[in-house]
């Protein structure tokens, strides 16, 4: 745990650039700042007033006048403009919203943003450009594990999560913990592929376990 | 987008130029977009999935502090309807309400909360009317028509040999077939913009930009060239984005506020938003000689259109033309209709009418080899198409389609060890919460062949246009700039671009332009036809690039004016300079280019098909790929759960471009297969979704998909641009029926409706067994 929440915090400055990176060129908001225009003008009527304050991607963001009951995934994403975090069930069973919560995995769609008062969040974009979650990167890309990518930022956070917390986990152990993050367009192959070759990579790999080959076996013709 | 220098050439693994920003969370998908000022849409959608509409009130909705803009019917200026193929479905609804969700109005505001209140506000006056639901029933003479228009879509009826002839082995049967979702996993969304010069910009997620011009334009009453569309961030689409869902109520909210329009779905709205599989009701009757050679065929076929044509009518043509399977079949009767319910509407989802059919034919040849006592690959192969077969069409199968070699290939694939007793749970079906006992699991193995049409079908004339320019960047280096308006929806397109264009013009630096409505259109990402066809555009674009700049260099060095004409037959391109051996001429490409840049267009066209006649004849498929996929299950008998042991895949693959896409798609399309067989299906009941969550519609995850064992068969499919064949679809067709195959094994249970739900594998306890094992208890 100490060791996410580090490359959490290391991750600051890398935090900056991504925090708004996932906004569109032309309405570019500036993140660091506590909240944004947006954020600030948005008075929800229902429940507003209320004001707290979430460490997101190591740079402590005020949130005020969002409904009270506003999941930490809508503050992310509509009030923060950090969309680097997904939407795509907003109920829990896809893991596309996956953040580190004060170091824990967590489904940004079924936190209550006020309950995370104070609490450090950390998105993908968040991670750190080095050591592991920079493993876990490369090897997404090298294995073939992202085509669509929507899925691809709750992947990388649950994955990174996942060898920080069991760095030796066996085939069976990837699944289980990854059972709650849905792609689908890859149909998981090389997702498994691409944590094997991060293991693989940092020669944790139990011996004997080879990550598939990303070549397809093929023969030259259909004879 | 863009950027980042990927290198390699066509054959190689090269990485995604969207990559990148894919794994940092920066990608910008179309629902990520903001702009200042934007306001926030929602759809007001009918609860009711038949209804009159007696008035729609919005005036307390407008009155709102916060609302810029509602919509309704009223406020369409041009045409009320629109469509992929028909123009029958209403912009928002009118009169009558047609299926549950379907939307009758739209508003903007401020910010979400406002949008939702204003959509509380508006009233709306249904009087219910009774839901046609049943497919069977709404072509009865006495049944009312559903829409001006009338229940049927389509009828398609294929004569192929002679009528009544029979072989002395008969099996028959009826089969079902759900409503599969394409359940993409970034949710609709685009952001609209109205324009100056009475136009309007939109950046969205589609699998069809100008497909989606042409139907705004017509909507809103404008000329098409003031529709201007650009490609935002798609995550997934599998036909789920072929039909127009936010663009039109976008656009019309944006133009009647006059200021940018986030549109943007959740996801029970995606559910209702977007045409989904069509649910089948198939019948089909086969016999054979008595050693196993397939006399006739005979098929009635009966899908679920919903409310509103969509793609209906080529879903249908492809489900009965595809109805015999790859196999040779000398007489056949193929019947199919297509018809409009209460529903929700289907069109567009990956495999396109083949996954239902798939599931008949192929049930089918395995109770054949069960009644001949013969092998269910042996029965296969002994019957597999080859090229130069007629199909019931009467087109000629053309090359390569190995049908045989497939179902071989998968079947010589080594099997997974037997059941363990010490496998862990997750090993076990019903996994960690209910792993089964060890000794109440059955294994069962089984087979499906398949082939699925490649590209548009039945005569049309479908193109793809590409712009190519190669020029030098600030820095001096040759630079290839490609335009095409292919959606890029995850398959890879941006990768294949880039590796034809290194390929063909030696130059490293490829920039793909985002894809817009600036360019001619690429037509639509689906039908497996973008590797094929913006691929082949892309490579025409490139070649006459390279013509050109070869021209000039001959004009340059002062060759003979038949070396200008046809410099290709002196000159080539080899990493970045322009060789010409005999000529002894070596130009640096920096240096030809130095002169300007060369840009050319180019538009591809495929072979020419033709519709479908009388008896449904005609040569309608411009080209078949075909696979074949084993699967290995166990089932727990006491719970009726499955878990899929092994899969392996032998595919038709034509040309492989990039072996590691090719594994992408094959996996990605086994996957899709494999929820159509065990958990995917949306409910309905009387015409009203009863699951439109992830909850309750259940997606296969990691935990549920085994690896693949992967066999590619490469043999060059001759009239596409270096032999591809597409391979996403072909995948999708064949593992459901392997899968249930597996599963019928496994428990020798029939099975004749998809997905298998555990109340099909297990007899749930009755009424009186309960008081039974009561009583014991007690006792
Ligand atoms: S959006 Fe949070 S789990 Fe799906
Ligand atoms: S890559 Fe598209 S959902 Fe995973």
């Amino acid at each position: 745990m100490t060791a996410v929440s580090a490359d959490g915090l290391d991750a600051a400055a890398g935090g900056t650039d991504r925090g708004d990176a996932g906004v569109d060129g032309t309405g570019r908001e500036k993140a660091g700042t506590d909240g944004t225009g947006r954020g600030e003008a948005e008075t929800d009527g229902a429940g507003g007033g209320e004001s707290y304050r979430l460490h997101v991607d190591g740079f402590l963001r005020t949130v005020s006048g969002a409904w009270i009951g506003d999941s930490l995934l809508t503050v992310l994403r509509d009030v923060l403009g950090v969309t680097a975090v997904k939407d795509a069930c907003e109920q829990g069973r896809c893991g596309a919203c996956s953040v580190l919560l004060d170091g824990r995995l967590a489904a940004s769609c079924t936190v209550l943003a006020a309950d995370a008062d104070g609490s450090r969040v950390v998105t993908v974009a968040g991670l750190g450009g080095s050591g592991l979650t920079r493993a876990v990167r490369a090897m997404f890309l090298a294995e073939g594990a992202v085509q669509c990518g929507f899925c691809t930022p709750g992947f990388v956070v649950a994955v990174t999560d996942l060898l920080t917390r069991h760095p030796d986990a066996d085939e069976e152990e990837i699944r289980e913990a990854l059972a709650g993050n849905i792609c689908r367009c890859t149909g998981y192959g090389r997702i498994v592929a691409a944590v094997r070759a991060v293991q693989a990579e940092r020669g944790i790999l139990p011996p004997g376990d080879t990550p598939t080959p990303g070549d397809a076996p093929s023969r030259p013709d259909g004879g | 987008m863009g950027g980042e220098v990927v290198s390699g050439g066509i054959g190689r693994s090269v990485r995604r130029p969207d990559g990148p920003d894919k794994v940092s969370g920066a990608f910008p998908y179309a629902g990520d977009l903001r702009v200042p000022g934007m306001l926030q849409a929602r759809t007001l959608r009918s609860p009711h999935p038949r209804a009159r509409i007696g008035r729609i009130d919005t005036a307390a909705a407008r009155r709102l502090p916060g609302v810029a803009a509602v919509v309704t019917a009223a406020d369409v200026p041009g045409v009320a309807t629109y469509g992929l193929i028909v123009a029958d479905q209403p912009v928002f609804a009118a009169t009558e309400v047609r299926y549950a969700g379907e939307p009758v109005a739209a508003v903007a505001a401020v910010d979400a909360a406002t949008a939702r209140r204003a959509l509380a506000a508006i009233e709306v006056d249904y009087e219910p009317l009774r839901p046609s639901t049943d497919p069977e029933r709404v072509l009865a003479a006495d049944a009312e028509p559903l829409h001006p228009a009338g229940n049927l879509f389509r009828e398609i009826d294929i004569r192929h040999g002679e009528p009544g002839v029979d072989g002395p082995v008969v099996v028959e049967d009826h089969y079902v077939v759900g409503m599969q979702d394409q359940a993409f996993l970034a949710p609709e969304a685009a952001l609209v913009s109205p324009a100056a010069d009475g136009g309007v910009d939109l950046r969205v997620a589609t699998q069809w930009l100008h497909s989606d011009r042409e139907q705004l334009a017509a909507c809103l009453g404008i000329p098409e060239n003031l529709v201007r569309l650009t490609l935002a961030g798609v995550g997934g689409a599998f036909g789920g984005r072929e039909d127009v869902t936010v663009q039109i109520h976008g656009a019309l909210l944006a133009r009647a506020a006059g200021a940018p329009v986030r549109i943007a779905y959740d996801r029970v709205e995606s559910f209702l938003g977007h045409p989904h599989r069509h649910p089948a009701r198939m019948w089909f009757r086969h016999t054979a000689t008595a050693d196993g050679e397939l006399v006739s065929v005979q098929a009635r076929l009966v899908m679920d259109g919903g409310a509103y044509a969509s793609s209906s009518p080529a879903v249908l043509a492809n489900a009965v033309t595809h109805a015999a399977g790859p196999y040779r079949v000398p007489h056949a009767r193929l019947h199919g209709v297509v018809v409009r319910t209460n529903n929700p509407p289907c069109g567009a989802m990956r495999g396109f009418g083949v996954p239902q059919v798939t599931i008949g034919h192929e049930a089918q040849m395995d109770r054949l080899a069960d009644a001949l006592g013969l092998d269910p690959v042996e029965l296969r192969a002994r019957n597999a198409v080859r090229p130069g077969d007629v199909l019931p069409t009467g087109q000629v199968l053309g090359a390569p389609l190995p049908a045989r070699e497939l179902i071989q290939l998968v079947a010589a694939r080594p099997l997974p060890p037997p059941p363990a007793a010490d496998v862990t749970g997750l090993a076990r079906p019903g996994g960690l919460p209910a792993a089964a006992e060890p000794g109440r699991v059955r294994r069962g193995v089984g087979y499906a062949l398949a082939y699925k049409n490649l590209l548009f079908s039945e005569g049309m004339d479908d193109s793809s246009a590409a712009r190519v320019r190669l020029d030098l960047t600030d820095d001096g280096t040759p630079r290839v700039r490609v335009h095409s308006a292919c959606a890029e929806v995850g398959q890879g397109f941006v990768t294949i671009a880039g590796q034809i264009a290194r390929t063909e013009l030696g130059v490293e630096q490829v920039d793909l332009a985002p894809a817009d409505t600036a360019v001619g259109s690429a037509g639509s990402t689906s039908a497996s036809r973008q590797t094929w066809m913006s691929g082949g555009a892309v490579r025409g674009a490139c070649v006459a690039v390279a013509d050109r700049l070869l021209a000039r260099v001959a004009r340059a060095a002062g060759l003979p004016a038949e070396v200008v004409e046809a410099p290709r037959r002196t000159l080539r391109i080899a990493a970045g300079e322009i060789v010409g051996v005999e000529a002894g001429l070596r130009v640096r490409l920096a240096d030809a280019l130095a002169e300007g840049p060369i840009e050319a267009d180019y538009t591809f066209h495929h072979r020419r098909t033709t519709a479908l006649g009388a008896d449904g004849q005609g040569d309608p498929h411009v080209a078949f790929a075909g696979a074949a996929h084993r699967a290995v299950v166990d089932v727990d008998i006491d719970l009726g759960l499955v878990r899929v042991v092994s899969m392996a895949l032998a595919q038709d693959c034509g040309t492989v471009l990039n072996p590691l896409s090719l594994r992408g798609q094959v996996e990605g399309g086994t996957a899709q297969g494999l929820g159509l067989a065990l958990m995917e299906e949306l409910v309905t009941v009387d015409g009203v979704v009863t699951n439109p969550n992830f909850h309750d519609y259940l997606l296969p995850t990691i935990a549920d998909v085994p690896d693949l064992d992967f066999v590619a068969v490469t043999e060059p499919q001759p009239d596409a641009p270096y032999g591809v064949k597409g391979v996403g679809e072909a995948p999708t067709c064949t593992a459901a029926p392997a899968i249930v195959a597996a599963i019928r094994a496994a428990v020798g249970r029939d099975l004749r409706r998809v997905p298998v739900r555990p109340q099909d594998l297990v007899d749930l306890p009755t009424r009186a067994d309960v008081h039974t094992a009561g009583d014991a208890s007690t006792a």
